[in-house]
């Protein structure tokens, strides 16, 4: 049975009994059924107690997503995709491994390698245990001390109930639903993800993570993120984990929106190691992400970095909109593909005001038989005097069945601004590797290690912890392309 | 102005015998009609909306008087007139014949102004030098005046035999309003030499879209200079493919543009074959309200290892109206290759501008003075001393024109 059809029939069998959007307290089930429809987007709301707002924002968004066509500029090859073969609520879950032995021995080798502690790995394979390493003790002081400075940092749902005030005000605002293909999916049937505000003046006392908040464990297909920088704040965001995600889903389409207000500061980083799919290329996640942050106020500034080494396919560009005076936008990404893998990914500057800057630091490698592109835009409107924009991509060719792509557009209409753009193409150099493996290292450590030197202005921008363990996944995820 | 209603009015028939390539192509261009800012290729450079006011036809007969247009030189030229081979003003040379088979085999999907020159093109000349021979330097050059809102579409075919070489210099100039659809195909054997200037000095009421496919084999050897001038939207695009080994391409471009000029430069570097180079710098200079183009993309097929590709391209920006877009693309599936590229935009260095003014230079000078420098590493494969003057005059004319 065609799916569009099973999914009117489902939804038939669901409303039958004339109580059209009660399905909360009717129905007894896991999941929705398959397929997008007006009904399936107000079955979520409902799920969630949202309010009529809202409601309407989403069946807006869904009303607009039907007019659009899925974007094809990127360089990035796949099936096409049945949106109504889909799930869009709580996708049915896998019976969960029982314990660690029933895991797959790929996954746990590969925590092993990155030195993933022992009870963390369980939570990260997905295993159904009660408590996960006191997770929730730990989210608990953490929660305490950040509402002692007034953080307000929790799942967007619980944000829509107890700040409906903030959300109504910020949602949409940077991404508006309509923006494109996926945003407007994303806006119809968002499931979850984090909501952060900083007051005034406030430097956030620690790094927020997605890895602390228990919720934020199956946060699912359509992540939506929203933060808030008010005036004077600074926060440091940190999203995903360096450890391989148990993770049946294979759309993603998240979108992540940053307001940066006068002089504050936000620091999302990025680690995204989802299932890459096998050897040959069957499988692995299909990561389309929408990121954008708004420097809102003066001298505000957004930086983004990103390490991307899973998904099958990623669609990504993290952008800032340089709207106030002074203000300043950050891109540092380093994009891995092995295999079979495709990344299309890069960053939007667009320069509005007087004396904004921007920095772009990209650096791609490929191994196996993936393609790697950057693709990035840089754009200084007439308003935009004295702006500054420096940017910078590097790839790195491992192997010669693989390819290394950079399409950088490049806009100035202001003739104060300065705009500086290079870009190179190499593969790891003979005498480097000459040099190390004549120092005793083996051929795989020495190209880790020189991947890792490529990759270093980029890594040096991590905090700290996720910087070591994002230059192991970096040796790992480079495992047999070498040699 | 629709896109078929003018090539319905174009008479196969009397033009092209029917020739069903032709023909064809004429279907290819009515199925994709003008390339609008929606193909990628053209994303910067809107021709349907600069078309819109033009009012097309094909050239009819007559005798202008271009003589004023013709540059003075005593090496060898070809003269256009509207289009139009012109024996009368035009020298022979044993290399030179009148080309007569249009049927250029690039007519396809994705290059829809090459298809359309195709489907209309009725003159055009065939240089050929054979293999080991110098052909020396020879003048084309295409001088249009009329009001009549013509398309001219020449096709020009350029061979150079193995171990062979020459030099052509295009001057292209007009009055008047119309649109000039070039197709010019070059084949450069092993080890061929093919030295190629061009002047694009158009009428400011006419559109220009140039395109050459140029194809190098092993040793072969491509040293290209253009610079866009004139004319009221202007587009060059360069196909290069190096497809035997070593072979080497200097593919520089500058543009010089004011008032609402628009100029567009593309270029595709294909490097198809192992141990090949390719070099470019690329210069935009933008005065008034004009908007400069730039697109340049390196492709490196798999088997082309050893490839050192290297491309630069600088804007100045002369005033607070000017624009400039730049999409410099590597597409790169070789691993042992050095390729790179860079890109900077800017107004005048105010250091500089500083520097020369403390020296007592007026500021006019000091700016021409930077500006001429800013060009003179686009003009470097410029080795013919002809040429060179040819292309100084017009950099020198440009600043007393008062575009400052």
């Amino acid at each position: 049975m065609p799916a569009v059809t099973e999914t009117i029939e489902a939804i038939d069998r669901l409303t039958d009994g004339g109580y059209k959007y009660g399905f909360e307290t009717n129905i007894e089930m896991e999941f929705a059924p398959k397929g997008l429809s007006e009904d399936i987007v107000r079955l979520i709301s409902a799920k969630k107690g949202e309010p009529d707002w809202l409601l309407e924002w989403r069946l807006k968004s869904y009303r607009a997503w039907l007019t659009m066509e899925e974007p094809n500029w990127a360089r990035v090859r796949h099936p096409r995709i049945d949106y109504q073969d889909l799930y869009y609520y709580a996708a049915p879950k896998r019976e969960a491994p029982k314990s660690l032995a029933d895991v797959d021995p790929e996954l746990i080798s590969m925590y092993d390698k990155l030195g993933i502690p022992l009870n963390e790995r369980a939570a990260l394979a997905g295993v159904a245990v009660d408590a996960v390493f006191d997770s929730v003790s730990v989210a608990t002081t953490f929660r305490d001390s950040l509402a002692k400075v007034g953080v307000i940092f929790g799942s967007i749902s619980e944000a829509v109930r107890e700040h409906p005030e903030l959300v109504r005000k910020y949602l949409g605002s940077v991404v508006p639903p309509g923006d494109n293909y996926f945003t407007a999916l994303n806006s119809a049937v968002f499931s979850d993800g984090s909501f952060v505000y900083i007051p005034r003046g406030v430097r956030c006392p620690m790094e927020l993570s997605t890895y602390f908040r228990i919720n934020a464990r199956n946060t699912g297909q359509f992540e939506r993120t929203l933060i808030i920088a008010e005036e004077g704040a600074s926060v440091s965001y940190l999203e995903g984990c360096t450890a391989p995600m148990r993770d049946e889903n294979q759309l993603h389409a998240a979108v992540v929106e940053l307001v940066a207000l006068d002089e504050a500061s936000i620091k999302y980083s990025t680690v995204q190691n989802w299932y890459p799919g096998d050897a040959q290329g069957r499988g692995g996640i299909y990561n389309f992400v929408t990121k954008r942050g708004a420097c809102r106020g003066r001298k505000s500034k957004i930086s983004w970095t990103q390490v991307e080494t899973g998904s099958a396919i990623t669609w990504k560009y993290p952008s800032c909109i340089l709207q106030g005076e002074g203000s300043s936008g950050e891109f540092y990404s380093v994009a891995l593909t092995n295999n079979y893998q495709q990344a299309d990914t890069g960053t939007k500057m667009i320069h509005l005001a007087p004396n904004t800057t921007s920095t772009i630091i990209s650096k791609g490698i490929s191994a196996g038989h993936s393609n790697n592109t950057y693709r990035g835009l840089v754009r200084i409107m007439p308003k935009a005097h004295g702006a500054r924009n420096f940017t910078q991509c590097d790839s790195l060719l491992i192997g010669d069945q693989c390819g290394a792509h950079t399409v950088p557009y490049i806009e100035s209409r202001n003739r104060s601004a300065k705009v500086e753009h290079e870009a190179t193409t190499s593969k790891i150099a003979d005498d480097q590797l000459f040099y190390c493996r004549s120092r005793g290292l083996s051929e795989e450590d020495a190209v880790g290690l020189l991947v890792n030197g490529f990759c270093r202005d980029v890594l040096k921008e991590l905090p700290m912890e996720f910087a070591v363990e994002a230059q192991k996944l970096l040796a790992v995820s480079l495992e047999g392309s070498v040699g | 102005m629709s896109d078929t209603e003018f090539l319905d009015r174009v008479d196969f028939a009397a033009r092209t015998g029917n020739d069903p390539h032709r023909v064809k192509a004429a279907e290819t261009f009515r199925a994709h009609g003008w390339p609008t800012r929606a193909d990628e290729a053209w994303h910067y450079t809107d021709l349907k909306a600069s078309l819109r006011s033009f009012d097309l036809t094909l050239p009819g007969q007559g005798a202008p008087d271009v003589g004023g247009m013709i540059p003075r030189t005593a090496m060898p030229k070809v003269i256009f007139v509207n289009g139009r081979f012109d024996e009368s003003l035009s020298d022979s040379s044993r290399f030179v014949r009148r080309f007569d088979d249009h049927a250029s085999a690039r007519a396809d999907g994705t290059r829809p102004l090459v298809s359309l020159n195709t489907a209309v093109a009725n003159d055009g000349i065939r240089i050929d030098v054979p293999g080991g021979t110098d052909g020396g330097t020879l003048f084309l050059v295409s001088v249009t005046d009329t009001p009549c809102q013509d398309m001219l579409a020449p096709f020009h075919r350029i061979a150079v035999g193995a171990a062979g070489s020459l030099t052509v210099i295009e001057v292209v100039r007009g009055a008047g309003r119309y649109m000039h659809n070039v197709v010019t195909e070059i084949a450069l054997a092993e080890g061929a030499v093919l030295r190629h200037y061009r002047l694009q000095d158009e009428s400011i009421d006419a559109v220009n879209v140039t395109t050459a496919l140029v194809d190098l084999r092993e040793d072969a050897r491509y040293e290209a200079f253009t610079l866009n001038y004139g004319a009221k939207l202007s587009r060059y695009e360069a196909h290069v493919t190096l497809s035997g080994p070593n072979a080497a391409v200097h593919l520089n471009a500058a543009q010089l543009l004011a008032g609402t000029q628009h100029g567009d430069i593309t270029t595709v570097v294909a490097h198809r074959a192992p141990h090949c180079a390719s070099r470019q710098t690329v210069k935009s200079v933008l005065a008034g309200s004009a908007r400069g183009v730039f697109q340049g993309r390196i492709e490196v097929a798999q088997w082309a290892q050893k490839t050192d590709g290297y491309q630069m391209n600088q804007a100045l920006l002369l005033s607070p109206d000017a624009e400039i877009d730049s999409k410099p693309e590597l597409e790169i599936f070789a691993d042992d290759v050095k390729c790179s590229h860079g890109a900077t935009i800017g107004a005048i260095d105010p250091e500089q501008m500083f520097y020369l003014r403390s020296r007592g230079i007026p500021e006019a000078e000091a700016r021409a003075m930077l500006i001429r420098a800013f060009l003179d590493e686009a003009l470097e494969p410029v080795t013919d001393d002809e040429a060179r003057s040819i292309f100084e005059a017009a950099i020198d004319v440009w600043w007393q024109k008062g575009v400052l």
